[in-house]
């Protein structure tokens, strides 16, 4: 195990330096350089054909919609777009590449030079954005044996699914005058490009699924120095949690090591979940990746008129669409937090509120009722089957006083369980509220009948005894009676 | 009977079966025939599809028995070069590492041959991965020169050359990298062309080196090959550098062949030592010929193509090393050492070292070593520029000239053996070619007779800038003409008895 600095002691002697490398799986209908389906999953090797399969002869074509994509993504980052830039060949042997060399880009990304402004904790902190380039993913493998690894692995199986989904690198210039922040910034970093990912809908940007990888770059400098350290890369880092937890504990580590009169050897590492890294490839003796144009492709050349259309399709920036919104529905800095850490819930809420409910019902009803059965069927909310629509005019049948809130739930089995919209629902399962006087009069009437002494207290003056009737008349009407309703009824009856 | 289909034109068979005078069956026999009677002489096929070359005779008789109109080449047989995929037949490259490969779809150009209705008759020998001038770099066995079995048939596609030097096909196809269509149609005294890069499509052919390699058409006559030129170009979408331009009239050159006025540009520095006297001797005739014709005669100079073939040897196999990275053994082709011990990285190894050639290991490495880094610049950098040198030579001679003109290669057909020791002499076969691949313009071989000091057939070449491929053809057809006029015949027919008297 190695040793480790105490965090506060490693922050009063180094300055940590970050750098960040995250790839973004495209959601585009089709893969990087072929026609075939990008849908994550399928059968193995199933969604493959001769160009993502590498096979003799066949030949790559650059996908439209996946440049389009890059060019919004350097937007929204207020990169540079460059006016013409090519691909290029990285080549190295592994079994998951069908060609041994990755199509991807070098010295000319297709976006260069941009930055974003990151709010943490009160402070804003600006990111510096070295390039946003494009390239393809590789397949999946699958090692047979005890350590999961290439190594010692008794056989592997390979998936080239994958192989050829456009994949985005977005890489930061080195990241200074963090300070103890430095772990929180690097997870607030990618909260952030995950926000933006979604919001310019071109990845489904689920980290869990490896939509969004993160290799976090970390070296410290002694206090004073202006001389970066040498740097660790701790790869494939998958939750928001993780990248703090890498970042914070690379920090104590270099920082023991630097302490100690040791030297931090420039390596990749790999983080665990259990919270710490391993060595990994040293980057000291890196392959030479032999980069040189792609001669199969010809250069992309975006024109300034298609650049300008893309801009003016970037969506609403997350965090001030986020204070707009909060200004509108007069939500309290406590609910917005409660809407933002519920993942999905800002763009539900937002829609709920225009398909006509108060901004109060829908939080209540998205963040309460609804969020409760997400996690009880362990979906997303997005994906639980109830759509804004359906949220809203549940919400305007309670409303109108059609139903009380513990009957909307029913509502909510009844449209989960496919039965229709929710008026067809109450229509169906005969779910209205009876406000009927006649109807409620009479079963005042027998519920008074049955307890004679409880409506004697009643008529005594004892009026918090009417709970009990109403009660009954609850009961009796199966829930569906106007709780108002009765206590009126009851008490002029009683009177 | 048989005799006079081998020794017809594709045009002619094209009429004739058109006219239903013969079927594309007993067509597709006759050559069927012919390649089961000599190729073990030429050594000129590696696989030949009986069963679908018959099959697809058939469809084609069918179709036009119903009254289809087809096109000019319905019914003709065509020998394809084993670096085309075609779904279903062997397709090897001439490696052991591809042996026993069935690919499982089409290349384009292969689908095009169908939909036009030709015959594909089989796969014929190349320099394995098509990295060679002689044909002998193949995994199996040399190809034999038709006019001299005991000499080369040039390469990579000699075995296209000689299946037409045979009279084993009326028209093949072929493709060029640094010379691999024209340098065996020189030495086998029949018809090459280098279309312009990017006029047919690459998509399907088994790459050597992406931004040089072209597919193109291989016949005995200008007309032939005109016409096969123009069923294999065309856009194709799944080549990203394929050009978006409608085909020359390639066809309408090829019957015209009227050159009064043009201007033909004689390169000085194609020519003069390491030539051998009689090619330069036919090259000269060839001039006076072209002269005669109302041809105007001009000298240029384009000094960098004296650094063509060392920026060739630079370009080529850094794309090489990237393009056969791909044959490891994991997903098709041949594994060797996969024992349950040796690991993936050793497996891949073991297996490119069993698979791959000397040829091929040797361009392999020099390319890996010139895409390394440090070395990057000084390589691949450099011979990018060379490359943008010899393509500002090309644009200022075409200004003077209308075409270019040199010998094809400068030499003839040497003997299986002599060379193969020694790779540099071997790669000065393309010293001619080189440029127009280097600059992405197109060119033609065409014979110019016989050389007088060995007897063997002579080339010259044709340039054009990119294009105009229909100047090729023009000039090609010209030349055939005169030398027609002059000789009485085709150079082939002079062998023709010789492979087609038994038939």
């Amino acid at each position: 195990m190695d040793e480790l600095m105490d965090y506060d002691d490693a922050m009063a002697a180094y300055d940590p330096v970050l750098g960040m490398e995250v790839h973004v799986e495209l959601n585009t209908a089709s893969k990087m350089f072929c026609g075939c389906d990008n849908s994550p999953g399928g059968e193995p090797n199933t969604k493959t054909c001769p160009v993502c399969l590498g096979l003799p002869g066949s030949l790559p074509v650059v996908n439209g919609k996946a440049v389009e994509s890059a060019i919004r993504i350097g937007l929204a980052l207020n990169c540079q777009v460059a006016p013409w830039c090519r691909f290029a060949r990285k080549n190295y042997f592994y079994p998951d590449m069908t060609k041994n060399f990755q199509t991807s880009q070098y010295d000319e990304p297709i976006c260069f030079d941009g930055h974003l402004n990151l709010e943490v904790d009160g402070r804003t902190y600006r990111i510096e954005i070295e390039r946003v380039h494009m390239e393809e993913d590789a397949g999946k493998l699958t090692h047979a044996g005890s350590t999961g690894r290439i190594h010692g692995a008794e056989y592997s199986l390979v998936d080239y699914n994958r192989a050829g989904t456009p994949l985005m690198e977005i890489v930061t210039k080195p990241i200074r005058g963090l300070g103890e922040h430095a772990p929180a910034v690097g997870r607030a970093y990618m909260a952030h490009l995950r926000e933006l990912m979604r919001a310019l809908d071109v990845s489904d940007a689920r980290m869990e699924a490896g939509n969004m990888r993160c290799d976090a770059n970390v070296s410290l400098m002694p206090k004073g120095s202006d001389e970066l350290g040498t740097r660790t890369e701790t790869k494939n880092v998958n939750s928001l949690r993780s990248v703090e937890g890498a970042l914070r504990y690379e920090i104590q580590r270099q920082g023991a090591i630097l302490a100690g009169g040791g030297r931090v050897h420039q390596e990749t590492r790999h983080w665990h979940e259990e919270g710490w890294t391993s060595p990994g490839r040293s980057k000291e003796e890196a392959e030479d990746y032999r980069y040189f144009p792609e001669p199969d492709l010809v250069p992309v050349a975006p024109s300034r008129a298609w650049v300008e259309e893309l801009r003016a399709t970037l969506p609403e920036p997350p965090a001030q669409r986020r204070a707009r919104l909060q200004e509108a529905w007069g939500f309290t800095d406590l609910e917005m937090r409660d809407v933002v850490g519920n993942e999905g819930s800002l763009d539900l809420i937002a829609a709920t509120v225009a398909a006509g409910a108060t901004p109060a019902a829908a939080r209540k009803w998205w963040l309460g009722e609804l969020s409760r059965r997400a996690n009880e069927a362990g979906v997303d909310l997005s994906g639980l089957g109830v759509t804004p629509a359906q949220v809203a005019d549940v919400q305007a049948l309670v409303d109108a006083g059609t139903v009380n809130d513990k009957l909307a739930r029913q509502v909510f089995d009844g449209v989960l369980a496919g039965e229709g919209s929710p008026a067809e629902v109450v229509e169906g399962r005969g779910l209205a509220v009876v406000s009927d006087d006649g109807a409620l009069g009479a079963a005042v009437d027998a519920a008074i009948a049955a307890n004679p002494d409880v409506a004697q207290k009643i008529r005594d003056g004892k009026v918090q005894a009417a709970g009990a009737l109403i009660g009954q008349v609850m009961k009796a009407m199966r829930g569906k009676a106007d709780a108002a309703r009765v206590r009126a009824i009851l008490l002029e009856k009683l009177a | 009977m048989s005799h006079a289909i081998l020794t017809a034109t594709a045009s002619d068979l094209g009429r004739r079966i058109a006219a239903r005078e013969l079927t594309a069956v007993e067509v597709a026999r006759a050559f069927l025939d012919q390649i089961e009677r000599t190729n073990a002489e030429v050594n000129s096929f590696l696989h030949v599809d009986t069963e679908g070359a018959l099959a697809q005779a058939a469809a084609v008789d069918a179709r036009l028995d119903a009254g289809e109109a087809l096109g000019p080449l319905a019914g003709v047989p065509v020998a394809v070069k084993d670096l085309f995929c075609q779904e279903g037949v062997p397709t090897t490259a001439s490696s052991r590492i591809l042996e026993g490969w069935r690919p499982p779809y089409s290349s384009t150009i292969v689908q095009r041959l169908l939909d036009a209705g030709l015959v594909l008759l089989g796969k014929t020998n190349l320099d394995e991965f098509a990295m060679g001038s002689s044909t002998e770099t193949s995994a199996f066995g040399p190809t034999h020169n038709p006019w001299d079995l005991t000499r080369v048939p040039g390469g990579s596609g000699g075995g296209s050359a000689a299946a037409l030097a045979a009279f084993q096909a009326p028209l093949a196809i072929g493709t060029d990298t640094g010379g691999s269509i024209r340098q065996p149609a020189s030495v086998t005294g029949t018809v090459g062309v280098k279309p312009t890069y990017g006029a047919a499509s690459r998509y399907g052919v088994i790459a050597m080196a992406s931004s040089l390699d072209q597919p193109g058409p291989c016949a005995r006559t200008v007309l032939d090959a005109a016409l096969l030129h123009e069923v294999m170009c065309g856009h194709d979408p799944m080549d990203s550098t394929s050009i978006d331009a409608p085909v020359p009239p390639v066809v309408d050159a090829a019957r015209s062949g009227d050159i009064s006025g043009l201007r033909v540009g004689v390169v000085k520095e194609l020519g003069g030592e390491g030539y051998e006297p009689g090619v330069e001797q036919r090259f000269r005739e060839a001039l006076a010929l072209l002269e005669g014709a109302g041809a105007e005669i001009v000298e240029v100079s384009c000094p960098n193509f004296a650094y063509g073939l060392g920026a060739y040897y630079l370009i080529m196999p850094s794309e090489v090393s990237s393009n056969l990275a791909r044959y490891d053994g994991m997903r098709y082709g041949l594994r060797v050492g996969d024992d349950g011990v040796r690991g993936t990285e050793e497996v891949m190894a073991t297996t490119r070292a069993v698979g791959f050639g000397d040829e091929v290991k040797r361009r392999i490495i020099l390319g890996t070593y010139a895409l390394s880094s440090g070395y990057y610049d000084a390589f691949y950098g450099s011979a990018q520029k060379v490359r943008t040198l010899i393509s500002r030579d090309f644009d200022a001679a075409f200004e003077q000239a209308d075409v270019l003109v040199s010998p094809s290669t400068p030499f003839t057909a040497f003997g299986i053996g002599e060379k193969l020791s020694d790779p540099l002499a071997m790669y000065k076969s393309d010293l001619c070619t080189i440029p127009t691949n280097m600059a992405g313009n197109t060119a033609g071989s065409f014979p110019c007779g016989l050389s007088p000091d060995d007897g063997l057939p002579v080339g010259v070449q044709v340039m054009a800038p990119p294009l105009a491929d229909d100047r090729v053809y023009r000039f090609g057809a010209a030349l055939e003409r005169l030398y027609a006029e002059r000789d009485g015949g085709l150079l082939t027919d002079r062998i023709a008895e010789r492979w087609t008297q038994e038939a």
